[in-house]
């Protein structure tokens, strides 16, 4: 379980198939703001796998996403998403 | 995807049905009622009363930013099939709601969602340059208000907590309600 205030980075993977990692935050560095909860990891879901991850509410800073913008977009993404920033 | 692509939604969805039906999962019946039942109680008069709860009774204001579910089974909607968060705007920050991969929201609570909502421009836009996308929804924000997005990529659906209208003192909570927009409860408008 990483903890809310941890600073992670989106991994930059591109998986075969369905995946609710969305590619603009893919290697960028943001927040855990949240915990959600343990939902079952949707890219194992679609090929009739139950494997339950923890997901986190993760921030970035536009600036981080974009290289500019003062706004900060927040992203709900799963355990194996995230590495250690 | 696949060789289904090119064929309209309505013949897919209803080959998945028909494929659900043939397994005994589910009748047509069963799956017309639920359709009925989603749309007749799905509206955004549902996260009004909320909206409008939370204006006059700080309590439930709390409840309402710490358990959107059980915020939300106080006022009878107790069928939510996701986890309700709800963001509150202040006069230092402004929240938006967006699903970059598809449409999602609390449907159940907002309503079918409108055309925009599921529209590239939107969806693409507004993690990319939020203040622009807001003052075409006639949303002007000062540069000492910050801009949240919040992108639905989960099980978690967004809800707009707006901020009271100011000398709204006297109003009724029904009257307050009234006052609520669904895109107040997006964050496309200021209530």
């Amino acid at each position: 379980m990483i903890a809310v205030g941890t600073r992670v980075r989106a991994r930059n993977i591109d998986r075969d198939g369905h995946t609710r990692l969305p590619r603009y935050v893919r290697g960028h560095t943001g927040e855990v703001v949240a915990v959600l909860g343990e939902w079952a990891l949707p890219d194992d879901s679609v090929r009739g796998e139950t494997r339950l991850e923890p997901c986190y509410a993760v921030r970035f800073p536009a600036a981080e996403l974009w290289g500019s913008g003062d706004h900060t977009v927040t992203v709900d993404l799963w355990e194996s998403y995230l590495e250690r920033a | 995807m696949s060789e289904h692509d090119d064929e309209p939604v309505a013949v897919r969805v209803r080959r998945l049905e028909e494929r659900l039906i043939e397994a005994g999962l589910a009748s047509d019946a069963e799956l017309d009622g639920f359709l009925s039942q989603l749309y007749r109680d799905a509206a955004p008069v549902n996260g009004a009363r909320m909206v409008a709860r939370a204006w006059t009774d700080p309590e439930y204001r709390a409840l309402l930013l710490a358990d959107g579910n059980a915020a939300g089974a106080e006022l009878g909607f107790d069928r939510m099939s996701y986890q309700l968060r709800v963001v509150a705007n202040s006069p230092a920050e402004h929240n938006v709601i967006v699903c970059t991969l598809c449409s999602c929201y609390p449907v159940s609570l907002l309503g079918p969602s409108p055309s925009w909502y599921k529209s590239f421009p939107y969806r693409s836009r507004t993690v990319r340059e939020p203040r622009s996308v807001l003052a075409e929804f006639g949303v002007t924000l000062g540069d000492d208000v910050s801009v949240s997005v919040w992108d639905s990529t989960s099980e978690a659906r967004y809800m707009v907590l707006p901020a009271r209208p100011a000398g709204t003192g006297g109003l009724a909570e029904d009257e307050l309600a009234a006052r609520v927009t669904l895109n107040g409860l997006i964050g496309t408008a200021i209530v």
